[in-house]
C-alpha cells in the first residue's frame, strides 16, 4: 500500500502525483513510442485507429463527463473537423496551419451552436444535437461544391515542412503523428482538470444552483465546455479522415454519435482513462467478433447486425452491473490489491445522496 | 449606511403572495436571523437577494450596488455567498476541489492559460489553495480533506458546505437553516462557528432557523416573518416575547 506523504501544495498540483505514477505514465510512453518496432502493419494500424477514437472520446467526455451535458451530434464535430482540414489544405494552407485551424474552426462552430442548443436540458438536449447529426449529412450534401457531396473526397497527403505522412504506405509515421495529437490533447484536458475552469465543469454538472450562486455563470461555462469539446472532437475528425483515406456525406453518421457515447459510458464516465478504454472496446470489439464468428460459424456466413448487438448488449450490461465502466472496475481492483487483504466488498457501494432543492428555473 | 438593505419586496408565484412588502437591513458585522413558520417566505426572500427569483417590486441594496441589475452569478462577485437549505454540493467532487469551487469568484486566470497551465494559473492555484487551507483549519475539515462527497455523512456535508461559502472570503454570508438535520452536538459546533466568523473573520451573517436556541445564542437580531409579511423584529428576547409571534406560531388563544 502506498502512502502519499505532502509536504506542499505543488503535490496535489501538479500531473503525477507520486514517483510510482510518474514511472508509469513514463514506461506507457516509453512503450507507445516504441510500438512501430514492436507491432506489424496491420496492428499499428488498429492501434492508431484506437488513438483516434480515444481523442474523439476525450472531445465528447468533457463535455458529458466533466461538464453533464450529453451530446449525440458529436459525429458532426467529427465531418466538420474532418472537412475543414481538408478544404485549408486544398487552398494550399500547409498541414501544420490547417489541422490546428480545423479544431478551432469546429471549436467556434460548436459555440455558436452551443448558444441556443444549451437552452435545453437532459433527453432534450440529446435530441436537440441528433438534429445536428442527422442534419450535417445533408449539409454536406448540398455544399457540394465544397465539399464533394456524395462522391466524397480524400484527404491529401501530410506534408510537415517537407516530411510527409501517409496513412497506408507510411503507417508508423501516421501513427507517431496521431500519438502526439492524443498527447496534447491529453495534457489539455488534464490541465483544464486541475484549473478553475474544470472545477467550474464538474460544479455545472453536479448543481446549477450553487455553482451560480459561487458565481460561475451557466451559460458560459456550459459554451466554454462545448467549444473546447469540439475542438478536441474536430481534430479526431481530422485524423478519422486521414485514417480512412476517403471520406463522403455518410462516414460520420449518427451511427458513429451514438458509439462515441457508448464508448464513453463503457469506458467510465468522467475520467481520461474512460476515454482510453471505451476507445480500445470501440476500436477492437469489430475485429474480435469477426475473428470469432470466422471460427465458429465459418468465414462464408454473414451475421447482419452482429456488431451492434453485441455492443448494445455490452452497454445494458455496463449500465445494470458496472455505471462507472471500465475506468470503475479498473479502481475497483486497484483497490483490492492496494488494500490486500484489507478490501471490503461495499467499499464503492453507491451511497445514498440527500434530497436536493428543486430546481430553480 | 446598512450593508443589505431591501424595501418593499414583494414576490407573487400565480395568486400565491410569497413575500408580500418586505422591508429589512442587516448591518455590518451583525448576525441577523430569519424566522417563521413553514411557507413564510424565509427561504423564498433568500432565493430573492441570490437573484434566483424576479422580485414583483422592491429595492434591494448591497453596500451601494443595486442587486437588481446583476444576474445571479454575479451576487458572488459583490461578495454575497450562501448555503442551501437541502445541502448543494458537487457530489462526484471532492471535498478539496467543492472549496476550491467556493474561490472561483477571485479566478484570474483565462481559459487559455488554463489549457497551457502556465505558471502563472499555479501560483494562483497555490493561493486559492491556502486560502482553503485556512478554512478547513477553521472547520476542521482535514480528515475529509480528500474524499468524495457522495460517500460524507449529512453532519460533515452541511460543514462543508458552510465551508465552500467561507472560501469565497464574502462580506455577507447567507445561511438557510444551518443547524436542519444537525445533532445537538453539532449544532452546538455551528453555534461557535458562527460566532467565530462573525467575530473572527469580521462577515456579516444572515440566516434562516428554526432552531430557537441557535437563533437566540448567536444573533443580534430576529426578524420573524409570516406569510410572507413581517410579523416582528429586534433582539431574540423581544421577538420571541411579541404576542403576534407566539400567535403566528402556536395559534390565537395559545397564551
Amino acid at each position: 500500500m502506498r502512502i502519499h506523504f505532502k509536504t506542499s501544495y505543488q503535490h496535489d498540483i501538479r500531473l503525477f502525483p507520486d514517483r510510482w505514477t510518474f514511472m508509469v505514465y513514463g514506461a506507457l510512453m516509453v512503450l507507445a513510442f516504441a510500438l512501430p518496432y514492436l507491432l506489424d502493419e496491420f496492428y499499428l494500424g488498429e492501434v492508431t485507429n484506437v488513438l483516434i477514437w480515444a481523442i474523439a472520446g476525450l472531445g465528447l467526455m468533457l463535455l458529458t463527463g466533466q461538464t453533464g451535458q450529453a451530446s449525440l451530434g458529436h459525429a458532426a464535430f467529427l465531418a466538420i473537423g474532418c472537412y475543414a482540414n481538408t478544404i485549408l489544405i486544398e487552398q494550399g494552407v500547409p498541414f501544420i496551419i490547417a489541422f490546428p485551424l480545423a479544431g478551432i474552426i469546429t471549436g467556434f462552430v460548436g459555440l455558436l451552436i452551443a448558444i441556443p442548443v444549451l437552452r435545453l436540458h437532459g433527453i432534450y438536449l440529446a435530441i436537440a444535437t441528433i438534429a445536428l447529426s442527422v442534419l450535417a449529412d445533408d449539409i454536406i450534401v448540398l455544399t457540394e461544391p465544397w465539399s464533394g457531396g456524395v462522391s466524397g473526397k480524400f484527404p491529401e497527403m501530410i506534408s510537415i515542412f517537407g516530411f510527409e505522412i501517409e496513412r497506408w504506405t507510411m503507417p508508423g509515421r501516421f501513427y507517431y503523428l496521431v500519438l502526439v495529437v492524443t498527447i496534447i490533447c491529453t495534457l489539455f484536458y488534464r490541465n483544464l482538470l486541475r484549473s478553475p475552469l474544470g472545477r467550474a465543469f464538474a460544479a455545472v454538472r453536479d448543481s446549477e444552483v450553487s455553482a451560480t450562486a459561487m458565481g460561475v455563470h451557466i451559460a458560459r461555462t456550459k459554451g466554454k465546455a462545448f467549444g473546447l469539446s469540439c475542438m478536441i472532437t474536430g481534430w479526431a475528425g481530422a485524423l478519422m479522415g486521414y485514417y480512412a483515406g476517403t471520406f463522403n456525406n455518410e462516414t460520420f453518421s449518427l451511427v458513429i454519435s451514438i458509439t462515441l457515447l457508448m464508448m464513453i459510458v463503457i469506458g467510465g464516465l468522467g475520467s481520461i482513462h474512460g476515454a482510453f478504454f471505451g476507445a480500445i472496446v470501440v476500436a477492437f470489439l469489430p475485429q474480435a467478433l469477426s475473428i470469432l464468428k470466422d471460427n465458429v460459424v465459418g468465414s462464408g456466413v454473414a451475421i447482419p447486425g452482429l456488431e451492434t448487438g453485441v455492443f448494445g448488449m455490452i452497454l445494458i450490461l455496463f449500465i445494470l452491473f458496472e455505471p462507472m465502466g471500465i475506468y470503475g472496475r479498473w479502481l475497483k481492483i486497484r483497490t483490492w490489491f492496494e488494500l490486500f487483504p484489507f478490501a471490503r466488498k461495499d467499499m464503492f457501494r453507491r451511497q445514498k445522496s440527500y434530497l436536493k432543492t428543486e430546481r430553480l428555473r | 449606511m446598512s450593508l443589505l438593505e431591501i424595501k418593499n419586496a414583494t414576490l407573487k408565484f400565480g395568486g400565491v403572495v410569497a413575500v408580500n412588502d418586505l422591508s429589512f437591513s442587516v448591518e455590518e458585522g451583525e448576525v441577523y436571523a430569519i424566522v417563521g413558520p413553514n411557507g413564510a417566505g424565509k427561504s423564498t426572500a433568500f432565493n430573492l437577494i441570490s437573484r434566483f427569483y424576479e422580485p414583483y417590486a422592491g429595492t434591494f441594496t448591497f453596500d451601494g450596488n443595486n442587486l437588481l441589475e446583476r444576474d445571479a452569478d454575479q451576487v458572488a462577485d459583490l461578495g454575497i455567498a450562501r448555503t442551501f437549505q437541502n445541502i448543494e454540493l458537487f457530489d462526484h467532487a471532492t471535498v478539496l476541489q467543492n472549496l476550491l469551487v467556493g474561490r472561483h469568484r477571485h479566478r484570474k486566470t483565462t481559459l487559455l492559460e488554463e489549457m497551457f497551465f502556465t505558471p502563472r494559473v499555479r501560483r494562483e492555484e497555490e493561493r486559492h489553495r491556502e486560502a482553503v487551507e485556512e478554512v478547513i483549519d477553521f472547520l476542521d475539515l482535514q480528515p475529509y480533506r480528500n474524499k468524495m462527497i457522495a460517500g460524507l455523512p449529512y453532519g460533515v456535508r452541511k460543514v462543508v458546505e458552510l465551508g465552500r461559502a467561507l472560501a469565497s472570503k464574502p462580506r455577507l454570508l447567507l445561511l438557510d437553516e444551518p443547524a436542519s438535520g444537525l445533532s445537538v452536538e453539532e449544532t452546538q459546533d455551528m453555534r461557535w462557528w458562527i460566532d467565530d466568523i462573525r467575530k473572527q473573520m469580521g462577515i456579516t451573517v444572515l440566516m434562516v432557523e428554526h432552531d430557537m436556541g441557535l437563533v437566540s445564542g448567536v444573533s443580534d437580531r430576529v426578524l420573524a416573518l409570516a406569510d410572507g409579511a413581517k410579523l416582528a423584529e429586534g433582539t431574540p428576547a423581544e421577538v420571541q416575547a411579541n404576542p403576534a409571534v407566539i400567535e403566528a406560531y402556536l395559534g390565537a388563544g395559545a397564551v
